[in-house]
């Protein structure tokens, strides 16, 4: 959570409880956004770091809230994280070998496997298109990451598909 | 607007459209077809518990569709090719069923087959109650224009008849008048936005457009069963979506649906999914939504960083 903290603190500085609400707001309902404590946590290590300062702000009637923004070295680690390139989503090798190894050791039928692991994602993909029916009002972003979300679980299931071909 | 896709005769708070009475999906040759006289009237329908749970109807919902030891042989070729081979399938009033599967695997075969598009080999085919798998194409014909509504994955629309004749067609052959057609045919296309376009001919219009077409066609009689054969599989995505929520509401509504694809996004939807594999039923999965809190969803979402 750190660069995308960073990130934010580049547009303008702000407090712990705006940058949850930033990133609620931009991602939307599918994202499940860090609680608060997480927040503060990072930015106090980020402070530690070097890569953002803060200060208190004086609130009537409220107590103080502390306001962070990005120092230079902060700023340049969001420049370097922007800049190489991202790994791809893992492969799920746990499934896989489950579905290799435990027919071997006699403690599964790979097509009982393969057909809970699908059921598994069905109730995924169901929860998805649940998200997706009412996302007719969500920013682009969150619309987006869900769609994402949507394509790889398709990718899942076609390879289970190709598993169960070549292996049952 | 009122949703033409609810029903005005079923009771308030009913999703389903049909009346509970039992003829027993075991007895053959049931003969209780109902009223041919109001064609815009949803039928009577099989009812009761399925009495076999294996085809995997929900619990307690009447079987609307039935078929046992169903094969499929094609002998146009040098060498038999059993499309399908010994499926066993139900279908509940109501439900959504995906069936799924490789290419080459027997899916639009089966789909065929229940909709007597194709004569099976062998096996047995109950629809409300009936059976059908000996019925003459004439028979047929007259049956799914009252019951079944088909659609497929290239539309199919007549391209000398206005979008608007396309809708009404199936209503006028099955008795109703023209008033009855055109107010049918006008609910429909305002219900899949397809108003505007009623006077064009289906080759102006759009791929996504001339499915949402078809689909008012297919739902012109208020079928008992909709069977669609990859109905998104020739549209781009954004078509494609428009046409599965199209669908997820028929299905609210109460529309039983049994839908042949490929996409993956279809088991999102529906409230079973058959995977085919070599012409059998590898697979018969009720979904069941993953809670939104559980870490699957959020492992897919989740923002790294």
């Amino acid at each position: 959570m750190r660069q995308p903290l960073l990130a934010l603190l580049a547009k303008e500085p702000a407090h712990g409880y705006e940058l949850k609400l930033a990133l609620e707001q931009t991602f939307g309902q599918a994202y499940s956004s860090p609680n608060i404590g997480q927040i503060y946590v990072t930015l106090k290590r980020l402070e530690q770091d070097g890569l953002v300062r803060s200060q208190d702000v004086e609130q009537d009637s409220r107590p103080n809230k502390r306001v962070y923004e990005l120092t230079p070295a902060g700023r340049e680690e969001l420049a370097a994280w922007v800049a190489e390139p991202t790994e791809g989503p893992r492969v799920r090798d746990e499934f896989f070998m489950k579905l290799i190894l435990a027919p071997l050791a006699g403690l599964a039928d790979r097509m009982e496997l393969i057909n809970s692991q699908r059921h598994h994602y069905f109730g995924i993909m169901r929860s998805l298109m649940d998200m997706q029916a009412n996302m007719d009002n969500a920013s682009p972003a969150a619309r987006l990451l869900v769609e994402g979300a949507v394509l790889h679980l398709q990718a899942d299931l076609d390879w289970l598909e190709r598993c169960q071909e070549e292996l049952v | 607007m009122r949703g033409v896709f609810s029903r005005e005769d079923r009771p308030p708070g009913s999703p389903r459209r049909f009346s509970r009475g039992d003829p027993s999906p075991r007895a053959p040759h049931g003969g209780d077809c109902p009223s041919p006289h109001a064609p815009l009237a949803p039928g009577g329908a099989p009812a009761g518990p399925a009495a076999d749970p294996r085809g995997g109807s929900a619990p307690g919902a009447p079987a609307l569709l039935r078929a046992r030891g169903l094969v499929k042989v094609y002998r146009s070729g040098a060498v038999p090719v059993e499309a399908v081979r010994g499926v066993d399938i139900e279908v509940g009033v109501g439900e959504f069923v995906a069936i799924m599967g490789p290419s080459g695997s027997g899916k639009s075969t089966l789909l065929h087959v229940l909709g007597g598009l194709e004569r099976a080999t062998r096996g047995e085919i109950w629809l409300r109650g009936q059976r059908v798998d000996g019925l003459s194409a004439a028979a047929w014909a007259v049956l799914r224009r009252r019951h079944v509504g088909f659609v497929f994955q290239f539309f199919n629309l007549l391209s000398t008849m206005t979008v608007a004749d396309n809708v009404e067609l199936p209503a006028l052959l099955a008795g109703a008048s023209p008033r009855q057609a055109r107010r049918r045919r006008a609910e429909l296309l305002a219900e899949l936005g397809m108003s505007a376009k009623a006077d064009m001919a289906p080759s102006r219009l759009s791929g996504g457009e001339q499915q949402r077409v078809a689909l008012a066609r297919a739902l012109a009689n208020e079928p008992s069963l909709l069977l669609a054969d990859e109905p998104t599989g020739n549209l781009d995505s954004a078509s494609a979506r428009d046409v599965l929520r199209l669908l997820r509401r028929a299905h609210a509504a109460g529309q039983t649906i049994l839908m042949v694809t490929h996409d993956a996004k279809v088991a999102g939807l529906a409230d079973r999914v058959i995977s085919l594999f070599d012409g059998m039923i590898a697979d018969d999965a009720r979904v069941v939504p993953a809670s939104r809190k559980a870490t699957p969803v959020r492992d897919i979402l989740e923002l790294r960083g």
